[in-house]
């Protein structure tokens, strides 16, 4: 590949299920891992005659979500009917907002090493989710299960503010993010409660304007979407500096290959013939429902890392980590009620468990204990029961078992030895069976009592008070006794 | 008890009062009328004697513990067959819905259930309710009962049929640019379009979403009230159905016309009007005049375009609303003869096959209206003709209490006379279709006969929720002129 | 403006209806006869005029977030021409020549 130098625009489209009770236009059951087509009724089924009627709390949310990213509501909104085919859409046409969706003109801020930066938010807008279609591998037929259908859904699309596939990865974590904290969604990539397509073009650096579009379809995780993006950009410069066009498309990730392969052309793509719903009138949106529901947003993540620099006196990074992840910040609050060390709460979630979680790729919403044991925990420390090191093994039980640390110790048998006359025992012992070093030590070579706790720690099996087991072998070896 | 068929529901009832009637020899009557006519008029379809006599034995049982006091309780109810009614078929006259039953009731069927009305069975029409002559249902043609050569008037065609010809007392239809109404004047009944969001559309079979109302067909304007009263109401199942109180419309019958302003729209009095037809409307405008109401010309300038906007929203809804019929979940499904096709195919061949001309014709229609390139032109175009076609509604009703017109241009057509030329068939709907577009309520009762004996509509419309002020001027001219005695001769 | 055959088999294929020949032919003529009445329309300054895309017969209608009945699989599938273990089942699309 020669040198020339290309720019890279992407833009993301998220797809979210919002967790609400019921589906969006029918009081069918809104959850995940049901017998198929056993949550549908007339109206998700697509029924004749059948209509819709919207969710409530759906609204709500949806207004909640936009507001989170800074968006405009709109006084007045409509749904529009996006019309296609396809086995999944019971209706043969999706209930969605075109014309006149929820909100528009949004921003997220995202933290990039060169400082924080603002992409855009074209606009926030409710559709009805389509069922699913199981593929007979090899077979002639396929399958629908429509319990999915009609589940509601946000549709969040960025503006092509975005640079890099790193960028990319670093707005939908900042996106999850927000989107936790508003406790709107499950934000399960897995189970597809939060679903991300992006578009992704290149052009020589330096030149205005867009290259031509490529949609990304088929990404199942933030590693997958960053992979994809990364795989594309190469594929695009490679055919550019070759002297080739990219034409506009939709391409379809492969997780097993890790590539992606073309799925449609522009010249295939759909006519969706939208057109306002006429099963459902405006909605107004009045401003102090707005109002009222911006009252009772949550504190969002920026927010609470600046309140826990200055609260808790924690540095910028602390803060930073602790607040990512909603459950993460919820822990060190809660701790911190019972427990008003920040700092020392801090370093236990930002160290031991953070590395515990990363090592299992585990979510923070995973970890088996609650703020009550981890402060029981740091309080054995404090009470000089455990040593950090003990804490440090017996936090790993409790994180794989759920148990408090007392329990744990219990059952080990691994309070720490604070008994003055047994470590003074154990310190004549190690003298005894050491004499080369005690002669070190005595003839000037101080950091050999470093080797001589070390000692006393293995007799006592980990159990001896390091600091007491160091008072008592000096006070042996300088005659203080 | 024979000549039961002939009573109107309230006649009926007042009978059941008096005479405690059973339900089964009711049902018994109805059966013996279909036997001894239907077979001419094709009213019904699927007509099943066994249920009806069931239905009408559950009643009787009924009626040891309830009251009489349900509203229409054994009084026979026929409805169109794009009416949901539980595990009952209902297959909008269409082939491509056969063997279709539902798993849930329409409002306006819980309602007439609820009201212990004695249901019949499904009648005949359009397929999806798309025509003006009940040609092209999967059925075949529902015959006028004043003549077996000419078209009952469509969609709801089956209906008024049933109604004229006394097999049945009352009937539902659908109204989207007229379907009620004109073939209840081209069989000489009632029908009312009410206004919209009145009635619940929940499980009625949607052609034009945004048109669409179930509405009365019935031998009278009381009768026409009585079963208003039953089906009106807010719905919350139907996202546009109206949150407004609902008066007693049998109580509103009664107070006359006198010094109402009925208008007189100059558009509707000029295009090919039929000079038999302009007669009796002529001599209707004079009983109302010695009744005490006082007439005006007034203008509805944008009438012209009125069908040109119909076909074009309508088709357009319907393009969509019809796309469900795809062979997935009910309904016909194409077999390739090697049993190999894929999906798409499958698909394709399933409309293309199960579906009527008339359909595809206004599916391709509405399909193109809404398509990139045309949505501008056609489907936005028509919207903002249509908001001017409602504005001169609404300019009208500060001049006049209620706007006059003949129902149809000319009384009931041929079988075969128009179904080749769509345009003319359309253009039939001329005087019915603003009602819809403007969403207000309009009535059609009978004025009279052609010199060779074809009923005459005359059609009153009036302000959004008056409803009252319709039924109250079609029951103070049917007491004057009594038309609603005449009967076919069959 | 003047539909070609062409025309109705795009759109029919937006619409996914399979027509006949015959059915192109005759639709392509009636729907010039339906399109060229309808340009009348062309004829109303609409400028400034507010599209009437339904009558306003409720505004903000919702539901409360409360589950209700929903159907047994059994009933869902009841119409189905084809269902296989609580599924509908449909013949699988195959892209090469669709």
């Amino acid at each position: 590949m020669d040198d020339i130098k290309y720019a890279t625009t992407i833009g993301l489209e998220i797809h979210l299920q919002i967790s609400t009770r019921t589906k969006a236009f029918c009081s069918c059951e809104n959850s995940f891992g049901r017998e198929p087509n056993t949550s549908v009724c007339p109206v998700c089924l697509g029924m004749p005659g059948s209509l819709p009627v919207l969710n409530k709390e759906y609204l709500q949310r949806a207004i909640k979500t936009a507001l989170a990213l800074n968006c405009q509501i709109v006084g007045r909104m409509k749904f529009d009917r996006k019309n296609y085919f396809y086995p999944d859409l019971p209706k043969n046409y999706q209930i969605s907002q075109y014309a006149m969706p929820l909100s528009r003109g949004g921003f997220l801020e995202i933290m990039t090493p060169a400082g924080i930066k603002r992409v855009g938010i074209t606009r926030v807008h409710m559709e009805e989710d389509a069922g699913k279609l199981i593929h007979d591998e090899g077979g002639c037929f396929s399958l629908i299960d429509l319990n999915r259908a009609g589940a509601p859904l946000l549709e969040i699309v960025s503006e092509p503010d975005i640079f890099s596939p790193d960028e990319a990865h670093l707005y939908l974590r900042t996106l999850k993010s927000v989107l936790e904290y508003l406790d709107v969604s499950d934000c399960n990539m897995e189970q597809g409660s939060l679903r991300c397509d992006a578009n992704i073009s290149l052009m020589p650096a330096g030149k205005k304007g867009l290259g031509a579009k490529v949609e990304l379809k088929n990404m199942n995780s933030f590693r997958a979407i960053r992979q994809a993006l990364e795989y594309e950009q190469e594929r695009q410069a490679r055919v550019l500096s070759s002297g080739g066009v990219i034409i506009q498309q939709t391409r379809l990730w492969n997780e097993k290959k890790k590539i992606t392969e073309l799925m449609r052309t522009k010249e295939e793509a759909h006519d969706y013939r939208y057109f306002p719903d006429p099963d459902l009138n405006d909605f107004i949106i009045e401003q102090s429902m707005v109002r009222a529901i911006e009252g009772l947003l949550p504190e969002m993540p920026q927010v609470k890392m600046n309140r826990f620099i200055k609260e808790y006196s924690l540095s910028e990074y602390d803060a930073r980590v602790l607040t990512a992840d909603k459950h993460m910040a919820d822990f060190m609050e809660q701790s911190v009620k019972l427990y008003p060390k920040p700092k020392v709460v801090a370093n236990w979630l930002i160290g031991s468990i953070q590395a515990y979680l990363n090592e299992r790729n585990m979510e923070f919403s995973q970890l088996h204990i609650g703020p009550g044991r981890l402060v029981e925990m740091i309080r054995l420390i404090d009470s000089g029961a455990l040593s950090n090191n003990m804490a440090k093994d017996i936090l790993q039980v409790m994180l794989l078992s759920g148990k408090s640390a007392g329990d744990i110790v219990k059952e080990k048998d691994l309070f720490q030895i604070t008994d003055k006359s047994a470590i003074a025992a154990l310190a004549v012992d190690v003298l005894q069976s050491n004499p080369k070093v005690k002669d070190d030590y005595l003839s000037g070579k101080k950091n050999a009592l470093g080797f001589l706790v070390g000692q006393l720690m293995k007799k006592s099996q980990g159990k001896a008070n390091p600091v007491a087991a160091g008072q008592a072998l000096k006070a042996l070896l300088e005659g203080k006794s | 008890m024979n000549n039961i068929c002939g009573l109107s529901a309230y006649q009926l009832k007042e009978l059941i009062g008096k005479n405690n009637i059973k339900a089964v020899d009711i049902a018994s009557s109805i059966v013996r009328r279909h036997d001894e006519v239907d077979g001419r008029i094709s009213g019904f379809v699927n007509f099943d004697k066994d249920a009806v006599i069931d239905r009408a034995l559950c009643l009787d049982n009924l009626a040891d513990m309830h009251d009489r006091g349900l509203a229409l309780f054994k009084v026979p109810v026929v409805l169109k067959d794009n009416i949901c009614v539980n595990g009952e078929l209902t297959t909008c006259a269409s082939g491509i819905l056969q063997g279709f039953r539902p798993p849930y009731d329409a409002t306006v069927a819980a309602r007439l259930k609820s009201a212990g009305a004695l249901l019949l069975g499904k009648s005949n029409m359009d397929e999806f309710a798309f025509g003006s002559s009940c040609e092209t249902s999967y059925y075949g043609p529902t015959k006028n009962p004043y003549d077996l050569q000419r078209i009952p008037g469509g969609s709801s065609g089956g209906s008024a049929a049933l109604v004229a010809s006394d097999q049945t007392m009352l009937a539902l239809g659908s109204d989207t640019g007229g379907s009620i109404r004109q073939p209840a004047a081209l069989c000489g009944v009632v029908g009312l379009k009410p206004t919209y969001g009145r009635v619940s559309r929940y499980g009625l079979i949607a052609f034009g979403s945004s048109l669409d109302q179930p509405g009365p067909i019935t031998k009278d304007v009381r009768d026409c009230a009585i079963l208003l009263n039953v089906i009106a109401g807010h719905d919350k199942l139907d996202s546009t159905s109206a949150d407004v109180p609902v008066p007693d419309y049998v109580q509103s019958l009664s107070g006359g016309v006198k010094g109402m302003r009925i208008g007189l729209p100059k558009e509707y009095f000029t295009q090919g009007l039929d000079s038999g037809i302009k007669v009796k409307i002529d001599a209707a405008i004079s009983v109302y005049k010695s009744l005490g109401a006082i007439f005006k010309q007034i203008s509805l300038p944008h009438t012209e375009y009125a069908v040109s906007v119909y076909y074009i929203i309508g088709c357009s809804e319907a393009s969509s609303n019809l796309a469900r019929f795809d062979g997935m979940q009910y309904g016909y499904r194409y077999q390739s003869p090697d049993g190999r096709c894929g999906l798409i195919e499958m698909c394709m061949r399933t409309r293309g096959k199960a579906l009527g001309l008339e359909a595809k014709r206004r599916i391709i229609l509405g399909t193109y209206s809404l398509s990139s390139g045309y949505y501008d032109a056609y489907y936005l175009k028509a919207c903002k003709v249509r908001a001017l076609i409602k504005s001169d509604f609404d300019k009208a009703f500060n001049e006049c209490d209620m706007i006059l017109t003949p129902t149809t241009p000319t009384p009931a057509f041929k079988i075969g006379e128009k179904i080749k030329d769509p345009l003319s068939m359309y253009l039939s709907d001329i005087f019915t279709i603003p009602s819809n577009l403007a969403g207000i309520p309009a009535i059609s009762l009978p004025c009279g006969y052609s010199e060779n004996g074809l009923p005459i509509g005359m059609q009153l419309m009036a302000g959004h929720f008056e409803e009252e002020k319709l039924l109250r001027a079609a029951y103070s001219y049917e007491q004057n002129a009594s038309w609603n005695k005449v009967k076919p001769v069959l | 403006m003047k539909i070609k055959r062409g025309d109705i088999k795009y759109v029919a294929r937006l619409a996914r209806i399979h027509l006949t020949g015959e059915e192109e032919e005759l639709f392509s003529a009636q729907l010039n006869d339906v399109f060229s009445y309808m340009d009348k329309l062309q004829e109303n300054d609409t400028v400034g005029v507010e599209p009437c895309v339904h009558i306003p017969s409720s505004s903000n209608v919702l539901r409360d977030d409360v589950p209700g009945q929903s159907l047994s699989s059994e009933r869902a599938l009841a119409n189905a021409p084809e269902q296989s273990v609580g599924f509908f089942k449909v013949p699988k699309i195959i892209e090469s020549n669709e």
